[in-house]
């Protein structure tokens, strides 16, 4: 249904959300395929000093088992990460996580540039980036970079989006592949499948 | 809609990461070479963008030929970020789950490695302080970085961190109160400095340097994460040289060593705040 516009196999997916997409991420990862072909790692922003229960709300509709990694954990298809309270997360290579505690970024940590940046220099052009609702401009400096290396852009409509700075920050920045709906979204990451 | 960005980004290859560690150790002797080079890119991109650099070429010209530079180099490259009481959950098993069991030795030794600029040193002795324990810990507190272990005995900590770090301590069961310990002036938190009586200030660099004493406890939390799994290993084995045997390791929330080649020379004492017991020579 959808023409590629950007034929490179695919291998990761990350997802970078803020203020009004945790039901866009419950709904992604409901509809999603399992056992999915590829990891799919999440970078929502959160609070610092909650551990717990973030996960785990994650995981009551999720069709895919979902993580938090620990420090050089694994990658692995078909499972969901997300980027834990007070941390960075970022890829060291193509299949390994690492975590920093570094400076806020984006008033942020969890930031999403951070782990775009750092996803795109590892997977370059078999990267898909999926940047939701959200009211500061994080994101949008991971997206040129994602861009720059080549990956696959999409952002969730700003007509749609509950809090529309964040995805009209990376269309301000970067050259978008796709501007789709919440359900147009989970159709092509299972178009990828 | 799409402008370009006004200016260039810059995009550090890896190999230009080898070369610029290779150098360093070999003309200053700091061993950056096993570092995690997700983040290590970061810093150095942010030292290049801090100085108006546009290539690693040129950072490599001015390190070399400048001493000075280096040394504010290692302190920006390294990661300073930290915070009194950081994760209180675990300052808590710390006092009541930890600090009992140091509590049945004569004397007990502590090392706070990369202790940077010194908060968790501070906390650990408003612990001790309050468990009566403080007399007898014979603590150590290195770090790569001669600033930051000068800044450690100081006890100066801006006043903008006063809120977290008291919301931080009133979560781990306080005895007192967190201002019981500290003065303001000209803005600044100012700690007593009666709680770092017995503590020794000292360098040390775990990618290089050997282990120097034993410890009942090792505070090593949020340090590794910026090594790579090679230098890990190295660390893990230095700790666990370092370490009596039924001395404790406490790593970072999200640090594990389940995965490292002496794993099995340790088990597990409390898993949510990754605190490890030596149980093997």
């Amino acid at each position: 249904m959808f023409s590629l516009k950007n034929k490179a196999e695919k291998t990761t997916v990350v997802i970078g959300g803020s203020a009004g997409s945790f039901p866009i991420v419950n709904r992604i990862l409901e509809g999603i395929r399992p056992q999915y072909r590829m990891p799919v790692i999440l970078c929502l922003h959160r609070l610092r000093d909650k551990r717990e229960g973030f996960k785990e709300a994650l995981e009551i509709k999720s069709k895919l088992p979902v993580n938090e990694p620990n420090d050089k954990s694994l990658a692995l298809p078909g499972h969901a990460y997300v980027a834990p309270a007070n941390y960075h997360l970022l890829m060291e290579d193509a299949t390994h996580f690492a975590l920093a505690t570094t400076e806020l970024v984006q008033y942020s940590r969890p930031s999403i540039d951070v782990l775009f940046e750092s996803a795109a220099d590892v997977c370059g052009q078999h990267l898909i980036a999926v940047l939701l609702s959200g009211a500061n401009r994080d994101g949008a400096t991971g997206m040129r970079h994602i861009k720059r290396k080549g990956g696959l852009l999409i952002v969730q409509d700003p007509q749609e989006c509950s809090m529309r700075t964040m995805p009209e920050a990376a269309l301000q920045a970067t050259e978008v592949d796709y501007v789709l709906k919440t359900e147009d979204i989970i159709r092509i990451l299972n178009e990828f499948h | 809609m799409y402008s370009p960005a006004s200016e260039p980004d810059i995009d550090i290859q890896l190999q230009e990461l080898e070369k610029l560690t290779e150098a360093i150790l070999t003309k200053y002797g700091y061993d950056f070479t096993n570092y995690a080079m997700s983040s290590f890119k970061r810093r150095v991109t942010m030292v290049l963008k801090k100085n108006g650099l546009s290539t690693v070429d040129q950072l490599l010209q001015k390190l070399l030929y400048d001493p000075a530079f280096f040394d504010q180099f290692v302190l920006d490259v390294t990661v300073n970020t930290t915070e009194m009481f950081r994760d209180p959950s675990f300052w808590k098993v710390l006092r009541h789950q930890i600090l009992p069991i140091l509590n049945t030795r004569p004397e007990f030794n502590i090392w706070h490695a990369a202790a940077s600029t010194g908060e968790e040193v501070v906390s650990m002795a408003m612990l001790l302080k309050e468990e009566g324990m403080l007399d007898r810990a014979k603590i150590y507190a290195t770090d790569i970085n001669h600033v930051v272990l000068k800044k450690a005995q100081n006890l100066v900590y801006p006043g903008r961190n006063k809120d977290l770090s008291e919301q931080n301590y009133a979560q781990t069961d306080p005895k007192g109160k967190l201002e019981d310990y500290y003065q303001m002036a000209d803005g600044d938190m100012v700690f007593d400095p009666t709680l770092i009586a017995n503590v020794k200030f000292k360098h040390h660099d775990l990618a290089i340097d050997h282990h120097f004493f034993k410890f009942d406890l090792i505070l090593c939390r949020n340090v590794m994460i910026y090594f790579n799994q090679k230098l890990q290993n190295r660390v893990f084995e230095l700790l666990h040289n370092s370490l009596f045997l039924g001395g404790f390791l406490a790593l970072g929330a999200k640090e594990s060593l389940i995965w490292c080649k002496i794993a099995d020379k340790f088990e597990s004492v409390n898993d949510s705040e990754k605190i490890y017991k030596k149980i093997k020579l």
